[in-house]
């Protein structure tokens, strides 16, 4: 089972993961969260949705999420995967989620996940990661902070360097934004109930509180 | 213009990039990372492991380099690698003999003048490359160095572009001659005003080498110059979508663009970028003046359009006037000159450059040209802004470093790649061969008979001899353990440019210089009046040149 780790008020937290990640062979489980395919969800979605069941769509590389538009204010998660590391189609696949769907919910990253690609991930508006190499949250946290600034806009919230250059300069030790203290998802009240449901049983990693947080649109300052 | 300054925020992302690698490195030499592991994270700060030692690539972006970086590279060689560098097809410089535990220190040097490994290899967007005499020709709209800068910037850990399906060049032209092959890269961009004077660019995408080599087509006429990088995140996003990754030989964009036609393509991309924040991409007017203001301004005199020293010189010294002929181009400033220094005295490595030449050129460069020196995809070098009335100094210290040959873009300023002397993936050696044409055609005064002839060779078919556009390309093949090279004819890399096409039968490595030589005579017998080359080749046709390359065959 990989880790699932979850980027939560601009911390890397374990968490436990509530979502069973169904195969199109394998049957629906009869209760708690899924994660289907986006075929299958076009076929089942609906009538597990009116039962009230968090559901998730996997998204595979080739597919179209602009194909999940409509129905992304119902979802609890959407999982861009990885069938290999250097396939960075998942990339683009989250930053569409993020900057033109506005999609709030969980964006999480399946398949073959590395703590190399934190960056990467994060910036793209990744949200939750199933760790396939046993890494940990503070390693994470980490590979994600490995630059102190960064060239362009994305889809986190970090200013982009001609933003900053733009802006007067801060006071020492507010490099980055604080995060708000409030809860990012937006996806739904499944979405809501799921992640408020994973909290008590997640360990808080000891990581200095950064920017990295989710999906809300970037303050730009100065801009 | 002068060379860009790096602020605190550049400075600090080499700083990071460096640090983060020294940890990656340690993690290797503790076991605690396998080598497959490590392999993805090493190509990303540029290091290959090659047939006999690591090799490390460093960017110089956009080919431009200060004194004092010309000085860390020849440091570097000094003390990490044997005493020379490689300059390459990218306006790189690559080091063959580097051992692991020194790249840390070696990119910690490098960060330290703003130089680094970052983007020289993976499937992430390249090294920019761009007219190696911007700023200094009098040919060129506007120059494309900010623009080159502001594209750095933006490509540089571009989150959503670090693995894209290949890896992905672009390249900058702002002059009507083309000294960048702009439309053989997978983005050719041209520097141009509409009719309302408005700055812009032509954008063409999908040209590129390789074993399927195309000309880029034009989507856009002309994109307003302040789009630019929402422009160039449209066209990214659409090929890392629909860019194949089935196969790494048609994964480059222009097998995409092919495939779906340059027309849909274009399409594809205007919808893209019409649904795009661009704002939030496109730098604002501050930073692009920001980006320009640290050139720096050179403070060039107001000369007379001669100088005496010079002209009495090229009237006493013949050696001096050929060079003057074929090495100093016109610079846009009265009373200066475009200085090219070719790295192909015959019988040496094409690109090639020692630790103590380096040093030569940092000092000309610091005395003569503004402490500038620019790195060409000819594997050349370029002292942009020499006053007139220096040449003769320039020329006589480049004469006692050997670098003083006066064949630029003669029929011995050959293209070649490392090859199998150095290159895992090579089937064959290019180095002797360029070495041998070279030497063959060495009499000065035979090679400016026979005029502007490029040849450039490839060791294999990756084509980072960049053959397909040689006016003669020649590419290295393996035939049953043999080395055997196929001759092309016809190609061009510059403003008219064209795909060269294969000749006839691969030759066995002796018998390449012959039949260079007969070419040669071929086209000496049937050009006519101000014809180069590839000129009579385009009036005549291929058949002339097979019959007498393939003449004594069977």
């Amino acid at each position: 089972m990989p880790t699932l780790i979850r980027l939560q008020d601009g911390q890397f937290v374990e968490a436990e993961n509530l979502f069973t990640s169904v195969t199109d062979e394998d049957p629906i489980p009869t209760d708690g969260g899924v994660i289907l395919s986006l075929a299958r969800f076009q076929t089942y979605g609906a009538a597990l949705l009116d039962d009230g069941r968090p559901v998730g769509v996997r998204i595979e590389p080739a597919e179209r999420v602009e194909d999940l538009a409509y129905d992304l204010p119902r979802l609890a998660l959407v999982a861009p995967a990885f069938p290999k590391f250097r396939d960075g189609r998942a990339y683009s696949t989250a930053a569409l989620l993020r900057e033109r769907l506005g999609f709030r919910g969980e964006v999480r990253a399946v398949g073959d996940v590395l703590r190399e690609q934190a960056y990467e991930m994060v910036r793209c508006g990744f949200t939750a990661f199933e760790a396939a190499d046993g890494s940990t949250p503070e390693q994470w946290a980490k590979a994600a902070r490995v630059f102190r600034h960064v060239y362009q806009a994305a889809a986190d919230e970090r200013e982009a360097a001609f933003v900053e250059r733009l802006s007067p300069p801060l006071p020492p030790g507010l490099g980055f934004a604080e995060p708000e203290d409030k809860l990012r998802g937006g996806g739904g009240a499944a979405q809501r109930a799921v992640t408020e449901g994973a909290r008590p049983g997640a360990t808080k990693a000891d990581a200095p509180s950064t920017a990295f947080g989710g999906p809300p649109p970037p303050l730009r300052r100065g801009g | 213009m002068g060379i860009y300054q790096y602020d605190t925020i550049d400075a600090a992302m080499l700083e990071d990039r460096a640090a983060e690698f020294r940890a990656q490195v340690a993690r290797r030499l503790s076991g605690e990372l396998t080598e497959d592991q490590f392999k993805p994270l090493r190509l990303m700060n540029g290091l290959y492991l090659q047939l006999h030692a690591y090799m490390l690539r460093v960017a110089i972006p956009y080919g431009t380099l200060s004194g004092a970086q010309l000085r860390t590279l020849a440091d570097v060689s000094r003390r990490f690698d044997k005493g020379y560098g490689h300059f390459t097809t990218r306006t790189n410089i690559q080091f063959h003999w580097i051992k692991l535990k020194d790249a840390p220190d070696i990119l910690d040097a490098l960060a330290k003048v703003g130089l680094h490994a970052i983007q020289t290899s993976g499937n992430c967007i390249r090294n920019t490359t761009t007219d190696p005499y911007a700023g200094a020709t009098a040919e060129e709209l506007d120059d494309p160095r900010p623009w080159c800068e502001a594209i750095r910037q933006w490509s540089t850990f571009h989150p959503e572009f670090t693995y894209l399906p290949r890896k992905f060049k672009i390249a900058v032209t702002a002059s009507a001659k083309d000294r960048t092959a702009a439309r053989a890269h997978d983005i050719g961009l041209k520097l141009r005003r509409n009719r309302d004077g408005e700055l812009g660019f032509e954008v063409m995408v999908g040209g590129g080498m390789g074993r399927t080599p195309y000309l880029g087509p034009t989507i856009r006429e002309h994109l307003p110059a302040r789009h630019l990088l929402s422009y160039l995140a449209a066209i990214l996003r659409v090929y890392n979508r629909l860019g194949r990754r089935d196969n790494i030989y048609k994964a480059r964009i222009k097998i995409l663009v092919a495939s779906l036609g340059a027309e849909e393509f274009g399409r594809q991309v205007e919808a893209e970028w019409a649904a795009m924040d661009r704002a939030a991409v496109d730098l604002p007017d501050e930073e692009l003046a920001r980006i320009r203001g640290a050139f720096g301004l050179i403070d060039f005199e107001t000369l007379p359009p001669t100088s005496a020293a010079f002209e009495v010189r090229k009237a006493q010294d013949l050696a001096f006037a050929r060079f003057a002929r074929n090495n100093v181009l016109p610079h846009k400033k009265a009373g200066y000159a475009i200085v090219n220094i070719a790295l192909k005295t015959p019988g040496e490595v094409p690109g090639d450059c020692s630790a103590d030449q380096m040093d030569a050129i940092a000092d000309l460069a610091t005395r003569y040209s503004f402490d500038d020196v620019r790195v060409t995809h000819a594997q050349n070098l370029v002292l942009p802004h020499v006053k007139l009335d220096d040449l003769p100094a320039v020329f006589d210290r480049l004469s006692e470093i050997g670098l003083a040959a006066p064949n630029l873009d003669l029929i011995s300023d050959i293209i070649a790649c490392p090859g199998l002397d150095y290159c895992a993936l090579a089937n064959a050696r290019a180095i002797p061969i360029a070495q041998h044409i070279a030497e063959r055609f060495a009499e000065p005064d035979r090679a400016e008979h026979i005029g502007e002839l490029k040849i450039k060779i490839s060791g294999c078919i990756n084509a980072c001899g960049h053959h397909h556009v040689g006016h003669i390309g020649i590419l290295g093949v393996d035939k049953k353990g043999e080395e055997f090279y196929q001759i092309s004819l016809g190609g061009s890399g510059a403003e008219d440019a064209s795909i060269a096409a294969i000749l006839g039968p691969a030759l066995p490595a002796p018998k390449v210089t012959e039949a260079v030589e007969t070419l040669v005579e071929t086209y000496l017998s049937t050009r006519q009046e101000g014809e180069r080359f590839l000129d009579t080749y385009r009036r005549i046709g291929a058949a002339p040149f097979k019959e007498a390359v393939y003449a004594d065959a069977d």
